[in-house]
């Protein structure tokens, strides 16, 4: 594996208030079936305070770069390189030891599913409290009163009764809310959300994302917002990461990004998905093809087999040489900048309004 | 009697037809719930579905909104007869199929096609993607034209796969092309009804407008009437015509899709809409109205009394505890917008002066960041 060039990897700028910063992370799973490169070079940047949404679709490596952050993966089947530096500490090198006494402290994470996330066994206060236990040497009353008053801060009525309930009590967007309370009782510097909402209803989905801005703002922390839906993006984020097949392919501010997309992939993502104030008289514009395996990714360009502009590329380059992303606002796309500006006005721009 | 159900060809998906294809009236399904020992004993009744009235014209294509639990999957499921009603009725093209048997339903159900959620449970794994698709024909002897196989390479053609992959196994095939599968089985005999049950919310968002497409081409070219079941109310509104909001068992507003998204007057349409979240176009402040509800939605085993949506609204008062609001034409609503509420909001989503927050803790939080910029 150390034979590896790390050539390819993409310098993005470090600002002075970068708090994690991922540089040129490959993560590759051993299967039966063969090595699987979940995450091929990615790096970024995560301000404090501030949301970095990642979005992609299943299998683009989303998952997999913040399981990899928390040290979560499988040491045994798993390869990790590149650098994971959260205030200046290498979390690749970080023995598990010290790894435990940042989780949930320092770095927690909300899962998607909130019923297979909490344990069945214990009470929800119990979950709540024994990482403030852990972390801060809280007696059981302490951590219990914290409990009590992290359940107040989320919005579960009643909290002094419902600590001592069991997940299997409380309904989905309730769960939802104790997971919040569980990664927030130790106010983290970083919270990892993974897909919180897509598991709920849009009412209920609509809450949780204020709630999260709320505390967001009531504790300082940064996130890290991993979903495949655009809308709750543009509702969350700050910066954005585009991923597929395991790399980043767009990255900007928000607005930028879904405003004047310079990646194919990220066109075909917004003309893609119907929205409420769009035109319902022409078709949505798919992207041709499906998601790539990641046991043999497709040469250079991961995208270029569904590309539909890849014609306009002089010569194979996007089949055999992989672009690289550049710093701060980029793409990592062959196409000249003036290309992209005209396909964008021509052809994307207007099934967007 | 296939004769008289031979319809019109359809002349494409604006002229919605005011022909009924199927008329639902009054339908009710509710599940019994039983306890105690040793003898068990019925003790309640998840009422999944309570008093549903819905038309699906000919060719048309009806959206079916709701969250998780409101009923609208066992509305799909029992009017393609799946499940039987408790109450109720069902008209297609003017027979009572409610409670019709086996032997007289044969010839209805080979018209009414349902395509299902997830592609991966509903598609047998072991049998080939020809057996599959020839299966509806079997069961229903039905002979085309130079043979069966060449019927199914032709739907596999439609749908937009491979004819070749005729003898492949659905493990072979990703999930949007195993969901086109599902298509081309409900297609194998000519329906004139396809209930499709959430057939895009399984699928990766590029994917998803793949089958979105598919099923609008099939549904303009070949006339087929759609009752278009799912949670997200932007694929709804690109796919279908009129749209029924389901809350709770219950239809609490249903009109043509102008009405529904630009119109609403339920106030959980309202605050279904203002919860969608949607991508921002343009620097300008989003000029929507802002609603967060509080909770989640009650249990249908012992849903409020009167109107089922007053425990989450705003404008909920005494006379909405005692009396069920009737789905009528409220004034000020176009021909065909039915509203199910005592005290309707107006029709607009835009912006309103006050933003309705119910959530208690949103609302601390809120208050407190207020103070503290102010």
């Amino acid at each position: 594996m150390t034979t590896l060039t790390k050539t390819e990897g993409e310098k993005a700028p470090t600002g002075p208030d970068s708090f994690l910063s991922v540089r040129d992370l490959r993560v590759r799973f051993s299967t039966e079936d063969g090595i699987v490169k979940a995450v091929d070079g990615l790096s970024f940047d995560v301000e404090r305070g501030k949301t970095l949404g990642i979005v992609g679709e299943s299998g683009s490596g989303k998952s997999v770069t913040n399981l990899t952050v928390l040290g979560l993966h499988n040491p045994k089947t798993t390869t990790v390189e590149g650098e994971i530096l959260l205030e200046g500490q290498d979390l690749v090198t970080t023995p598990e030891k010290e790894l435990e006494k940042l989780r949930g402290n320092k770095v927690a994470m909300i899962f998607q599913d909130p019923l297979t996330a909490l344990s069945p066994y214990y009470t929800v206060g119990r979950q709540i409290a024994e990482p403030y236990m852990k972390h801060t040497g809280a007696s059981k009353k302490e951590a219990r009163d914290r409990a009590i008053e992290m359940l107040t801060k989320v919005g579960i009525p009643q909290p002094k009764t419902r600590v001592d309930d069991y997940p299997h009590q409380f309904s989905g967007g309730m769960r939802q809310r104790a997971m919040i309370a569980m990664a927030l009782v130790c106010d983290p510097d970083l919270l990892i959300a993974d897909e919180p909402t897509t598991a709920l209803d849009v009412t209920v989905q609509a809450q949780i994302l204020d709630l999260l801005k709320d505390l967001q703002q009531e504790f300082g922390s940064a996130i890290i917002f991993i979903t495949h839906d655009l809308g709750v993006i543009s509702d969350m984020a700050d910066d954005l990461l585009v991923m597929y097949s395991g790399r980043a392919v767009e990255r900007g501010g928000v607005r930028e990004v879904l405003r004047e997309p310079r990646h194919p992939y990220t066109w075909g993502l917004l003309s893609s998905m119907p929205r409420l104030g769009g035109s319902t008289s022409q078709p949505l514009m798919p992207i041709p093809g499906s998601p790539p395996s990641l046991l043999n990714p497709p040469s250079g360009c991961p995208f270029h087999p569904r590309c539909t502009f890849k014609d306009q590329v002089s010569g194979d380059r996007c089949s055999t040489e992989r672009p690289p992303l550049g710093e701060g606002r980029a793409a990592a796309c062959h196409l000249t900048a003036e290309q992209k500006q005209t396909i964008f006005i021509d052809k994307i721009q207007p099934r967007l309004r | 009697m296939s004769d008289n159900l031979t319809l019109p060809a359809q002349q494409g998906s604006t002229g919605a037809s005011t022909e009924a294809l199927l008329k639902v009236e009054g339908l009710t399904k509710h599940f019994p719930i039983y306890g105690g020992f040793p003898i068990k004993r019925k003790v309640g009744a998840v009422q999944a579905v309570d008093n549903v009235d819905l038309t699906v014209g000919v060719g048309e294509s009806v959206g079916l909104v709701g969250e998780s639990g409101c009923g609208k999957s066992t509305t799909g499921r029992l009017i393609t007869r799946l499940l039987e009603p408790t109450g109720g009725k069902i008209e297609y093209a003017g027979q009572d199929i409610t409670h019709a048997k086996r032997k007289q339903l044969a010839p209805v159900r080979s018209e009414i096609q349902m395509i299902f959620q997830d592609p991966y449970s509903s598609l047998n794994p072991r049998q080939t993607v020809g057996t599959i698709i020839k299966s509806p024909m079997e069961v229903n002897g039905i002979n085309p034209a130079g043979g069966r196989e060449k019927r199914v390479r032709e739907l596999l053609e439609l749908v937009g796969l491979n004819p070749e992959h005729y003898n492949r196994f659905p493990h072979e095939f990703s999930g949007g092309q195993r969901q086109r599968i599902g298509v081309a089985r409900a297609l194998a005999l000519n329906p004139k009804l396809i209930v499709a049950d959430e057939p895009v919310s399984a699928l990766d968002v590029s994917i998803q407008a793949q089958v979105v497409n598919l099923l609008q081409k099939v549904q303009e070219e070949m006339g087929i009437a759609f009752l278009f079941i799912a949670h997200d109310l932007a694929v709804v509104r690109h796919f279908s015509q009129r749209v029924a909001v389901m809350y709770l068992g219950k239809v609490v507003e249903v009109g043509d899709r102008d009405s529904i998204y630009n119109r609403p007057r339920h106030p959980y349409t309202h605050a279904l809409l203002s919860a969608v979240p949607e991508v921002a176009m343009d620097d300008e402040p989003q000029d929507r109205e802002r609603i967060r509800l509080y909770g989640d939605v009650p249990s249908p085993i012992s849903p409020p009394s009167g109107c089922r949506f007053r425990t989450r609204c705003w404008k909920a008062q005494d006379k909405c505890a005692t009396e069920e609001p009737p789905l009528v034409q409220i004034g000020g609503n176009t021909e065909g917008h039915l509203t199910a509420c005592h005290f309707p909001e107006e029709p607009t989503v835009g912006a309103r002066s006050e933003a309705v927050v119910m959530d208690p803790a949103l609302k601390a939080l809120e208050k407190d960041g207020d103070v503290s910029k102010g």
